[in-house]
């Protein structure tokens, strides 16, 4: 079963998820990589008012290919989330609720999702172009400057992802590989 | 002797590195596909099939199949009866730029390593260049992503170590990664050279065909037994659980100094990339 759902996320929206489940996202996606994050901290640190109002939103790690032409935008897979783990916390202090990305995530990430009530979902790596047919619309938002690595605004349909921590701090990156650990005999591929 | 313009060189690694990232190679889609039909993961089938689709897509299309379109490794094998005409560098250099440019890829190379700057042409290549006999000219074009390349290794074991290490070491490197470089993976192991060789060795064994063993049946059994161990550690597709976590385990080994056993093991994504052309 896949559930539709759509930015920003309503905290009931957020309740009801559970690791395994497969979503279909419609609305606006943030894109932030490594960069931007500190940056983004940076400001958090010192107080200071952040370009994009991050309440109730999602943000999705990425950095596309380069747009061909007649496309909205090049292959925009997920890149490994774990790098921007330590900015993370603060960003959900601040509101944040939802996280695209691949990877699991640290003790202290998975804490700050419980205590903050987000979730993070699993976007599959190396389905670039698959995804890219999901995005609409896209516009710069935030820090022009950095040129790929700016914050992009993504408008989505049916951007396909997979609940891997929910807001109960369940986390199917661990408890994925237990299950078929158990289950798995000794047969060759 | 046969002269060869290094235009031609450019020309044809052009060519294979916007191949490379278009089209999966033929033996890497029947492994993802055979995988598909195994696992028993409904998510693990979900993500192969988005994978497979996404395949599809790529192909027809001529787009990367991952927004990350690698560092260009390039293979160079020259004939001893052949002379290259202007610089070879420059040229494989050359034919990388042009591939990424004109192929819409993406230019992933920071010109220092800790100053910083891309230099926004996906160059330099990391070239590999070797002799051999006779007039032909083969190039072997690999891009490689940056996200199985940050989990791959390399230890220097005693000799005493032996093969219990080699097996220790090669699992405990494939579970340490996890979801971290897109399972299921293809594992390269390099066993024995130095600390500069085995690593060269590992990169090398990625090239191979999905299914082909080792010649050396000694060799050929400790790839299917780590392949065998690593597919039940339950990580699965994306880490999220499954019986697929490796589509296939190469060796490659070379002899060593009598005091050392290095090991070294370059994982891949599935998206495993690379294009050959022989001139």
């Amino acid at each position: 079963m896949v559930l539709h759902i759509t930015t920003p996320l309503t905290d009931s929206t957020i309740r009801r998820l559970k690791i395994g489940d497969r979503v279909l996202i419609s609305g606006k996606i943030y894109t932030a990589r490594d960069t931007v994050h500190k940056l983004l901290y940076d400001l958090i640190v010192r107080n200071k008012q952040l370009p994009v109002d991050l309440t109730g939103q999602v943000i999705y790690y990425a950095g596309p290919a380069p747009t061909k032409p007649g496309y909205t935008i090049g292959p925009i897979g997920p890149t490994t989330a774990g790098r921007c783990d330590r900015y993370t916390p603060a960003l959900l202090e601040l509101g944040l609720k939802g996280m695209l990305g691949k990877g699991s995530r640290s003790v202290e990430v998975i804490k700050a999702i419980r205590k903050n009530k987000a979730v993070y979902f699993a976007v599959t790596g190396g389905a670039a172009g698959l995804i890219a047919k999901s995005v609409r619309s896209v516009k710069t938002v935030a820090f022009p400057e950095l040129g790929p690595e700016a914050i992009n605004e993504l408008d989505v349909r049916d951007f396909p992802a997979i609940v891997a921590i929910d807001s109960r701090g369940n986390d199917l990156y661990e408890s994925g590989p237990r299950e078929y650990r158990k289950t798995c005999k000794k047969e060759d591929l | 002797m046969r002269i060869i313009q290094a235009k031609t060189i450019a020309h044809m690694v052009a060519k294979l590195c916007r191949a490379a990232n278009y089209s999966i190679g033929e033996d890497v889609l029947q492994a993802l596909k055979k995988a598909r039909r195994k696992e028993t993961s409904p998510i693990g089938r979900e993500l192969l099939d988005q994978i497979i689709k996404n395949h599809r897509i790529a192909r027809s299309e001529k787009l990367p199949i991952c927004q990350d379109c690698g560092y260009a490794v390039v293979f160079l094998d020259i004939g001893s009866e052949t002379q290259i005409r202007g610089d070879i560098y420059d040229a494989i250099n050359q034919g990388v730029r042009e591939g990424y440019i004109q192929g819409y890829l993406r230019k992933s190379i920071i010109a220092d390593p800790l100053k910083g700057g891309n230099t926004e042409d996906n160059t330099p290549a990391i070239i590999h260049i070797g002799i051999i006999p006779g007039t032909r000219l083969k190039i072997t074009v690999a891009p490689k992503g940056g996200g199985s390349e940050n989990m791959s290794g390399i230890k220097m074991l005693t000799p005493g170590e032996g093969i219990a290490g080699i097996k220790n070491f090669v699992i405990d490197q494939v579970i340490k990664a996890g979801a971290n470089p897109c399972p299921p993976v293809i594992v390269g192991v390099g066993i024995g050279g130095n600390f500069e060789y085995a690593p060269y060795l590992a990169k090398k064994a990625l090239l191979r065909r999905i299914g082909e063993r080792h010649p050396d049946p000694f060799y050929a059994r400790l790839e299917k037994e780590l392949l065998r161990t690593i597919n039940r550690s339950g990580i699965g597709p994306m880490g999220l659980g499954g019986r697929t976590t490796a589509l296939d385990v190469f060796i490659e080994q070379y002899p060593r100094h009598l005091a050392t056993l290095p090991v070294a093991v370059n994982l891949n994504c599935h998206v495993a990339r690379h294009k050959t052309a022989v001139i």
